[in-house]
């Protein structure tokens, strides 16, 4: 049995209040909350075990280091992916992305290639395609999807073709909700010889993700999604991907003979890894994947299912409110749109409500705008998620309708 | 009114709700700005909602601004802008205590960057015309 008031004990955050209400975080799909677990490794590592990684001689250093390594090993758990070699640390997803786009774009691309991705990209993954194209001159497609948000395989098939290099598409939608049939997806990309990266911020948060099943080539995900630190990322990469790729940055750490003249690369994942790492974010994101695991990866997700079937039957209450994405099976993520009031207007009165919601286009303006609008309030889950937070986003909307309708 | 009464004003309302009730009544007041400059040309970048500015000379050298938005909320902010800056010279212009003046009305939260309601976008579009115009 889940227990989501247990859970919530765990995030300290959750029980401040906000303008003299109970903090109703549904912002969760931006960035979410860490717990105490992840709090506390971060302060013991900075009180007692801090120093760089890689390069000294001394305990604490040995020390460090093998917590370091030991995050990529967490990760490489959480993926299922082979070894932890195909485990790099980036930022944040974007710089995931872009690092493939960069590295293994510039090598493997030409101008007589296509790169496909889906109309539910979010900007960090379209954004550096688009950049990529400017420079190489291949053809960047784009595949519609459903006017609910859901997948459609006639036009996926349709613009997947011999000349299709790259697949990079998400796993879930930040404004829709929409998950992908990925492991489907990939095995079509693969049968026209095209590699697939897949953009999982949202998709690793709200289940079980296997890499080896899926079988992509890469993806990406942020660590400050997955209730751990920001400032980390995570690129995963097939082995024999990554090791036939150049460097994305030149620096410390990443090299293996240097001279004043030359110099010859380290192997993956640390030719990837200039400079001084976020070492304590790593740390931190290895806790914060341990906690995700020790609730259950499959608990998780049931428990965001349940809350998804909740919402959808409490915002039928809401007179005159749309849901933007209404894909079968869609996980927790709520856009909508209320006849007559601005999401800007809405956002003013949820937040004296202690209802933190995101406004605005989500960082996927195309996808927005393809969907009719030009702004939506989006409500997105996370494992601290209750009915309570549900019930008061639904009393605020009320509250706004009401508010607005006097004028 | 000048922005001294709307201070005075403001400090005779109760909660949020009589405070935002009267911010979209002073943007409902605001003269209307003509559909025709409902273009990029004349819009504030970097808003959740649709903002316009346009700007004009006065004889006087003082400079006259209009302003709308499609939200209510941020029309009625727009207004509040617009009755510190417009009608100034740049001298005047210049001068305003924007963060003050928010900070008494109780507003401050209207001008963090995190917003991206437009009114900093807004204030510092104002304070560039004042140099150029």
């Amino acid at each position: 049995m889940y227990d989501v008031e247990a859970v919530r004990r765990d995030f300290p955050v959750l029980s401040r209040s906000i303008n003299g209400k109970p903090n109703t975080f549904l912002d969760s799909g931006a960035s979410a909350q860490k717990p105490q677990q992840v709090i506390d490794r971060i302060m013991e590592i900075y009180t007692r075990e801090y120093s760089n990684v890689h390069r000294g001689s001394y305990l604490l250093s040995e020390e460090i280091t093998s917590e370091y390594e030991a995050a990529r090993k967490k990760v490489q758990k959480f993926l299922n992916a082979e070894s932890e070699r195909e485990v790099v640390f980036t930022r944040n997803a974007t710089e995931s992305i872009n690092l493939v786009a960069s590295t293994w774009g510039r090598k493997f691309l030409t101008r007589i290639d296509e790169v496909l991705i889906s109309e539910a990209e979010h900007h960090a993954n379209l954004v550096p395609w688009q950049m990529l194209r400017d420079e190489i001159g291949f053809e960047l497609k784009i595949f519609k999807i459903n006017d609910d948000g859901s997948f459609n395989w006639d036009e996926y098939r349709r613009c997947l073709g011999g000349k299709t290099k790259l697949v990079a598409v998400t796993g879930m939608s930040n404004v829709l909700g929409t998950i992908f049939p990925l492991k489907e997806m990939i095995r079509a990309a693969h049968d026209v010889g095209a590699k697939v990266l897949v953009d999982a911020c949202q998709y690793v948060v709200h289940q079980k993700t296997d890499v080896q099943d899926l079988d992509c080539d890469f993806l990406a995900f942020s660590g400050h999604k997955t209730y751990g630190p920001t400032g980390i990322g995570v690129l995963y990469g097939k082995a024999g991907i990554l090791a036939a790729m150049p460097p994305y940055q030149f620096g410390g750490d990443m090299v293996d003979v240097v001279t004043y003249q030359t110099t010859t690369f380290d192997e993956p994942p640390a030719r990837f890894e200039a400079g001084t790492p976020a070492i304590v974010q790593a740390i931190g994101l290895g806790k914060a994947l341990d906690y995700m695991q020790n609730l259950g990866m499959e608990n998780i997700t049931a428990h965001e299912n349940e809350l998804v079937d909740y919402m959808h039957s409490r915002l039928s209450e809401v007179k005159g409110a749309h849901e933007v994405g209404t894909a079968p099976g869609k996980g927790g993520v709520f856009s909508i749109a209320v006849d007559g009031i601005h999401p800007q207007d809405l956002a003013f009165i949820l937040d004296k409500e202690g209802v933190a919601v995101r406004v605005g286009h989500h960082c996927a303006a195309p996808l927005v705008r393809r969907m009719g609008y030009e702004s939506l309030t989006r409500a997105s889950f996370g494992l601290y998620t209750n009915h309570v937070d549900i019930d008061r986003f639904i009393e605020a909307l009320l509250k706004a309708k009401t508010f607005f309708a006097a004028h | 009114m000048n922005i001294e009464e709307l201070i005075e004003n403001f400090e005779f309302l109760d909660g949020w709700e009589d405070k935002y009730r009267y911010i979209i009544d002073l943007g409902e007041k605001l003269p209307p700005l003509d559909v025709k400059f409902h273009t990029d040309e004349w819009k504030v970048r970097g808003c959740q909602s649709q903002v316009w500015l346009v700007p004009s000379k006065r004889p006087d050298g003082s400079l006259h601004f209009e302003g709308d938005s499609d939200a209510m909320i941020v029309k009625g902010l727009i207004a509040i802008v617009l009755m510190m800056y417009s009608d100034k010279s740049p001298a005047e212009i210049k001068a305003v205590a924007v963060d003050d003046i928010f900070a008494k009305l109780g507003l401050s939260e209207h001008l963090s960057p995190s917003r991206r309601n437009g009114l900093i976008a807004m204030t510092e579009k104002i304070r560039a015309y004042a140099g150029i115009l």
